[in-house]
């Protein structure tokens, strides 16, 4: 099977810029994206730098942008490419994180938030002579966050990180999620409590590009939900920020039929840290353009949707 | 010069157990590996690992199903101290945090594997090596440990016998340092690479066994290599044992359930050199279908597969075209893992510390996990006792190197003279005139013959036409020129160094494969095809001679309570 492959290169030793290099590739049937810059590397130009080890999704070393969505090389298989996608396949460095060379990132920011949020179980009491008694499901239930396997597709892809660095982000929080989750675990209210702080679960705009970019299914926004459920219920949530994140997020669909983002933020976190905490956020969106419409305009329909909310008594 | 009382290279299993209990004992302990930790191939481990924790199992049994499956080859000391502890490894991981599977009762689940007299293996899904390497680089954060990521180590410092430490490259920068420590511990995986195709991953490349034998230490039974049952056809990747322990069947082209005549017994779940051996016949005498049998999960039925084996679902689908819900999937056997490696006694020292000299080694360096060999898995190890190494044979280093560390004084290091080899060598290889060989050709000529001629059956001829190509390829080595001469990231340069270190290892697999005249575990002769404990019950050695040539030695093998017996399943 033969493909084009158009390769983002950038040696931070030559004077040429960022640039665009394409190869001809011929590949095995079921040869996955990997295997084409290998043989590129291998055979055609070994001056091809890139990360990979496992070629079975499960190191994590391979993450990288493929036709614009950050995906696993070895996962990727061309055929599916070639027939969904067209015949050219592009690859570039992941995002949010500063490239080293050509398809190789630094990820010491990524790192440095996992580490953050207390990555490792803190039980509290006796320690059991063997194991601890939990049920399977107890265990299976936290299997889905452990499937993560730190490639950084999510970060990659987050929309929020985009604009604010400060956010822990999909792939940290789906790992908080683990241990607030773990009944083995005995710091469960201090772990809510910091992940309800500015930067932590409320920050999460719901926007699907870390479920989208997973390799692996762990859908790292419903791990955020997850947790915000958990804030909420173990009423950790003493300044409300969950509460009027929810009655905000109501209020607003309710009025306009839609989201509106703007209004949210200043519900959620409310005066004075909306003011003056996310107005620097604030302003990094708007040079950005990626800031929700100050004024915010209702849908069409949006009488209908009051409606619906009257129906149901909300 | 950094320096550190204890240093381990590897950031896998091995070498973070190995470093977490170092630390524990209050040494100044710090971790060089060439990938970020949890890259490291141990998370590939997808089946689980062994240890006698239910109440119908003792270790004893476990001890006795390794000893058999070694084929009398491991040391039984060893194996004793390996099934003995394993139960507190397994709980001590759990109260860090490990997911495993549970009973109805809440305590950890095992499940069948091959060779095993009953369920012992303890598991996550199938991605347990991925949830331990996960926890214990959790552990490892939690500690504090200083990590060295993505730094080579491209030699030993040796003086007078006595490790030194080591130096290394940054590989985001190209800068060359000199690393200092009292003890050293390598931990640095299995070969794989030295094969093609090979489960292992592109990083596994011998790096470990190679330094040990340059610097002095001892190779002990190399040509002690298994071929796993089930890999797949497109690029070598592995479906579990795990798959056969929940009740897959192997089929032949004609839908029989062949094992039943080669294991009547044990079936599918015989020992891995038994049921590679079984398929290759199966596919030598016709009833293979492109090289390749079948694994068949579909009775399993689509709940156990998608909670138990999920990861195989989908490995099936992308690199196989197979959903095996419908379909069974082509597999072959494929190489997956070296039993033998850098001779250590049961505290991970590479040197005979009785003083009489048994065998050759480099005082104050240690090895553990699928680098070392204790040895626990003698001619063919069993499936999840791998994972098991790595946990108490890490532990147990860390604690050796600990004791050595405290009764030992800094050696002194020349740092000049050694960053000046480190960077000559790398001058030499970007001065050569480029349009030359290219690395990737004549590795692939290296793992090819490797796996034509010392793969799962063997002769006399074909493994003479493998060494031969090896030492072929390795006079071809200095010819090799690189399209990339730069400092930053430049894997280019690291391939060449990888293969040069996967020549020495797997010319001592070759030697040491000719030499062992019987078929015993792994090591299966055509022209011997039985096993000879009166000539042969011994483990094969390789060291550097004085001319640095490979010299051929054998030493005995440790016995205790189970005398060698015939070995059916
Ligand atoms: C696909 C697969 C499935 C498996 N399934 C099982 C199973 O179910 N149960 C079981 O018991 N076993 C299993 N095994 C075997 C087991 O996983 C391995 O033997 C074990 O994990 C090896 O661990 P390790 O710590 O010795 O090495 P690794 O995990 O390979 O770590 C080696 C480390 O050394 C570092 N390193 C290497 N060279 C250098 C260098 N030059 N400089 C610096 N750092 C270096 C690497 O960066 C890496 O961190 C499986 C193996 C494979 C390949
Ligand atoms: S190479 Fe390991 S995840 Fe792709």
């Amino acid at each position: 099977m033969d493909a084009t492959f158009k390769v983002q290169r950038y040696d931070p030793e030559s004077q040429e810029g960022s640039h665009y290099e394409e190869f001809e590739v011929d590949l095995p049937e079921y040869g996955s994206v990997l295997e084409g810059l290998l043989d590129i590397r291998d055979h055609q130009d070994g001056s091809l730098s890139l990360r990979c080890s496992c070629r079975s999704a499960i190191c994590g070393s391979c993450s990288m942008k493929i036709n614009g969505e950050s995906r696993l090389a070895c996962k990727a298989m061309v055929s599916d490419i070639k027939e969904t996608e067209g015949d050219i396949i592009t690859v570039e460095p992941m995002g949010n994180m500063p490239v080293i060379k050509d398809l190789v990132v630094n990820m010491d920011m990524f790192w440095e938030k996992v580490e953050k949020i207390e990555p490792y179980l803190q039980p509290t009491g006796p320690e059991p002579e063997k194991e601890y008694l939990v049920s399977n499901d107890e265990m299976m239930k936290l299997a889905v966050a452990m499937n993560c396997i730190m490639c950084g597709a999510c970060v990659s892809d987050c929309t929020v990180l985009e604009v604010d660095k400060t956010f822990l982000g999909p792939a940290a929080l789906a790992k908080a999620f683990r241990f607030a989750a773990d009944p083995r675990d005995g710091a469960q209210e201090e772990r809510l409590e910091s992940y309800n702080e500015p930067t932590g679960v409320w920050d999460c705009t719901r926007c699907f590009m870390c479920v989208q970019a997973c390799p692996k299914d762990v859908a790292p926004m419903e791990r955020i939900m997850d947790i915000r459920s958990m804030v909420v219920e173990n009423e950790i949530d003493k300044k409300g920020r969950g509460q009027r994140h929810i009655q905000g997020f109501i209020d607003g669909v309710k009025h306009s039929g839609r989201l509106d983002e703007f209004g949210l933020a200043r519900k959620t976190f409310g005066f004075p840290i909306w003011a003056f905490e996310l107005a620097d956020l604030g302003i990094r969106r708007i040079l950005r353009l990626r800031l929700p419409p100050i004024i915010h305009k209702s849908i069409k329909s949006a009488k209908n949707v009051k409606k619906i909310f009257e129906n149901l008594g909300v | 010069m950094p320096q550190h009382q204890v240093l381990i290279v590897g950031g896998g299993l091995a070498g973070m157990r190995a470093a977490q209990k170092a630390q524990e004992l209050g040494m100044d302990v710090a971790m060089i590996s060439k990938i970020f930790p949890t890259r490291s191939h141990s998370a590939a481990a997808q089946g689980g690992v062994q240890a006698a924790v239910s109440e119908d199992d003792s270790w004893e049994s476990h001890a006795y199903d390794t000893v058999k499956g070694s084929d009398y080859l491991g040391d039984q000391d060893a194996i004793e101290i390996l099934c003995s502890e394993a139960p507190d490894d397994i709980y001590s991981l759990e109260r860090m945090g490990v997911v495993f599977n549970r009973t109805e009762e809440g305590k950890i689940d095992a499940r069948a594997f091959g060779g095993t007299s009953v369920k012992r293996t303890c598991y996550v899904a199938d991605q347990t090596g991925q949830v331990l390497l996960h926890v214990m680089w959790e552990q490892l954060i939690k500690s504090g440990l200083k990590v060295y990521s993505e730094w080579f180590v491209m030699d030993l410092i040796v003086e007078d016998n006595k490790v030194a430490g080591c130096v290394a490259m940054e590989i985001p920068t190209g800068k060359i340092e000199v690393f200092r420590s009292k003890s050293l511990i390598l931990a640095t995986g299995g070969i794989g690479q030295v094969y093609s195709p090979t489960t292992n991953g592109l990083v596994v490349t011998a790096d470990g066994q190679a330094l040990a034998y340059k610097a002095g230490a001892t190779l002990m039974d190399m040509e002690m290599v298994q071929h796993h049952p089930t890999t797949m056809q497109a690029n070598g990747v592995l479906i579990t044992e795990g798959a056969r322990g929940e009740g897959a069947y192997l089929l032949n082209s004609k839908g029989e359930r062949f094992m039943e005549k080669y294991a009547p017994n044990m079936k599918e779940l015989a020992s891995r050199d038994v049921v590679s051996r079984a398929e290759t016949m199966e596919i030598r005498e016709g009833r293979g279908v492109d090289g390749c049998v079948f694994l068949d999960l579909r009775h399993l039925g689509r709940d156990l597969i998608m909670t138990k084996l999920s990861q195989i679902y989908e490995l099936s689908r992308d690199y196989a075209n197979t959903n095996i819900l419908e379909a069974p999937v082509p597999i072959q056997p494929g190489h997956h893992y070296i039993m033998g490696g850098i001779k250590t006694d049961v505290d991970g020292r590479t040197w005979d510390v009785s003083g009489q000299n048994r065998w050759q080694g480099v005082e104050g360096l240690f090895a553990a996990g699928e680098c070392a060999n204790v040895s626990v898995h003698g001619g063919n190890r069993l499936g999840g006792n791998s994972l098991l190494d790595t946990i108490v044979f890490g532990r147990r280093s860390g604690q050796g190197s600990t004791d050595y560390a405290k009764s030992t004084d800094w050696v002194n290091i020349d740092e000049n003279s050694v960053i000046r080899g480190a960077e000559d060598k790398i001058k030499e290889i970007f001065a050569r005139p480029s349009g030359g060989l290219r690395t990737a050709n004549l590795r692939s000529e290296m793992g090819s013959a490797m796996n034509d001629g010392i793969a799962v059956f063997r002769n006399e001829e074909g493994m003479k036409k493998t060494l031969e190509s090896v030492r072929s390829v390795r006079d071809r080595f200095p010819k090799i020129s690189l399209d990339n001469k730069g400092k930053i990231f430049n894997t280019d340069l690291l391939s060449v160094l990888e293969l040069e270190f996967m020549l020495d290892v797997a010319e001592v697999i070759g030697i040491g494969a000719i030499e062992r005249k019987e078929s015993r575990g792994a090591h299966a002769r055509e022209d011997y095809p039985d096993r000879n404990d009166e000539e042969y019950l011994k483990h094969t050695v390789v060291n550097l001679d004085e001319n640095g040539e490979p010299k051929l030695n054998y030493i005995p093998v440790t016995m205790t309570q189970w005398e060698p017996q015939v070995r059916t399943y």
